[in-house]
């Protein structure tokens, strides 16, 4: 119990006096996960639109697919992302392991499945009510993808929230490919793994309530930008 | 027509960011990577000396911390200049099969036997490293490995062929391979109350220790010798060797040893230096 207790005073006093080692690692933390949100809506929109949309042989297994990959291990999308940028992989020549846009290439591995998953069903939703409407029109597939990304966009947001939870709570790719180094690839989620480790639990624990604190942040502004948008549309 | 224009924007977009995110980020070059082990990690070490270094040189150091297994595997790969791990064994044929351009001793600890004060097997006080396992053994009484193939795992399995138990008959029984580091190791074991076998610098900065106790110690058996190695710039040519081999002799130097030797915690020295000078 005294570990709460400690853990919610040390989080206070981390936040208050903007300790700088915790403003450098959450820093890091946000800069590459809603980086890789950024890539992997672009992404996800892109996939999942289309999926809902074109028709083609293979189409019900690609979709299952990326819905199946929405479980992919975040252990196990960073070692395909090891093994492609280590030394000897493929990719080796770029020198991106141990380097935070190797954590961002990670986190899109992780991150595209979820958001174009979720892009897929709001578009086949959003289809099945406006398909013949649009087909009489005579819009073309790609007018249509665009139309459903347009037209779902409230619910394509929480895919892309869904996503980023999902990239700032990992822990597993981040540390295979960042390595977790010190002022370089340490993120809150390494640096909590590492403060448990040591055994330091109630700081760990701090760690962990600065981060949901963001996350909370990060939600709460993009649910208002929502709502901010609904009020424009409809004033 | 349209869409399609949007998505090469939405793409290109993508790869602009991703381009200057990367060059944001790792703009200089004038660094090190060393693959090394938790132990040294978790007890802190690396923050103390490697700032010293990185001011004389201007080199920075970074430390990617795995087990020995995983350390001398990465460095296999050329994902790193520098190993600077624990198992002599593995550290000479990593050498002898050309990975690595030569080893040096640097500094040693020891392992000691750490558990609940009300320590069930009756070990306590025990000189005989391996006796006191076979005794954990006989009393089934629980004991966390490490189990991951680092070099504390392989000083525990050693220890545990010369006491003649097979402890991975009790597997998930009473014998509890965690498969983490060192530091996560003992967090499993103060929650199960299992003895483990540590190094005593991560066991002396670990700050989760409850009622635990150094059980056994001073066994020679026990003795924890850690190496340093260059990976070899003939086998990976991205290896920056120069740098590298300055960070090598620089800890086998007698100012590098001196600040292993001067790092302590609450007046305990964690490590011991052992370099021989010229080799």
């Amino acid at each position: 119990m005294t570990d709460f207790i400690d853990a919610f005073r040390t989080a206070l006093g981390l936040i208050v006096t903007l300790d700088p080692d915790l403003v450098e690692i959450l820093v890091l933390s946000i800069k590459v996960s809603l980086s890789a949100v950024v890539i992997a809506s672009l992404l996800g929109f892109a996939i999942g639109g289309a999926l809902a949309v074109y028709r083609f042989p293979g189409r019900g297994a690609v979709s299952a697919v990326l819905s199946a990959l929405m479980g992919l291990p975040p252990v196990v999308a960073g070692l395909v992302v090891y093994l492609l940028l280590s030394n000897v992989g493929p990719l080796g020549v770029l020198q991106l392991l141990y380097t935070p846009t190797a954590m961002i290439i990670a986190q899109v591995v992780l991150v595209t499945p979820i958001i174009g998953a979720l892009t897929r069903q709001a578009c086949q939703d959003l289809l099945e009510e406006y398909d013949e409407q649009l087909r009489s029109l005579g819009a073309s597939s790609s007018a249509i993808v665009a139309t459903l990304l347009w037209d779902g966009r409230y619910r394509l947001i929480t895919a892309v929230l869904a996503g980023f939870g999902r990239a700032i709570a990992e822990v597993g790719a981040v540390m295979i490919v960042g390595g977790n180094i010190d002022h370089v690839t340490r993120t809150m989620t390494t640096a909590i793994a590492l403060e448990t480790s040591k055994g330091n639990i109630a700081l760990a624990l701090a760690l962990g309530i600065v981060l949901l604190t963001i996350a909370l942040a990060v939600n709460a502004s993009l649910i208002w930008v929502q709502r901010l948008a609904n009020r424009l549309a409809y004033a | 027509m349209k869409f399609h224009r949007r998505v090469l924007f939405g793409l290109g977009a993508a790869f602009l960011l991703a381009s200057l995110a990367s060059t944001g980020f790792a703009a200089e070059d004038d660094f090190i990577i060393v693959q090394s082990t938790t132990s040294t990690q978790n007890s802190g070490l690396f923050d103390y000396i490697l700032p010293k270094f990185t001011e004389k040189t201007g080199i920075d150091v970074r430390v990617v911390a795995v087990g020995t297994g995983q350390a001398l595997k990465n460095g296999r790969n050329g994902d790193g200049d520098v190993v600077l791990v624990h198992s002599k064994p593995d550290e000479e044929k990593f050498v002898a099969e050309g990975w690595g351009v030569k080893r040096h001793d640097v500094m040693y600890n020891d392992f000691v036997i750490v558990g609940p004060a009300s320590d069930p097997a009756g070990i306590a006080g025990l000189k005989d490293a391996d006796r006191a396992l076979a005794k954990i053994a006989e009393a089934e009484a629980p004991f966390a490995s490490r189990g991951d193939d680092s070099g504390t795992h392989k000083a525990e399995r050693d220890l545990w062929g010369q006491a003649g138990v097979d402890p991975t008959k009790g597997s998930g029984d009473w014998y509890l391979e965690t498969g983490s580091g060192m530091g996560a190791t003992l967090n499993t074991a103060v929650g199960k109350h299992a003895y483990t076998l540590a190094d005593r610098g991560t066991w002396l900065s670990f700050a989760n220790k409850d009622d635990f106790e150094v059980l056994v110690e001073g066994d020679p058996k026990l003795f924890n010798q850690y190496g340093v190695i260059l990976v070899n710039p003939e086998k990976h040519p991205r290896v920056k060797a120069e740098k590298g081999q300055a960070f090598v002799g620089w800890l086998t130097s007698g100012e590098g040893q001196k600040a292993i030797a001067s790092y302590k915690i609450d007046g305990q020295q964690l490590f011991f230096p052992n370099a021989r000078p010229g080799t």
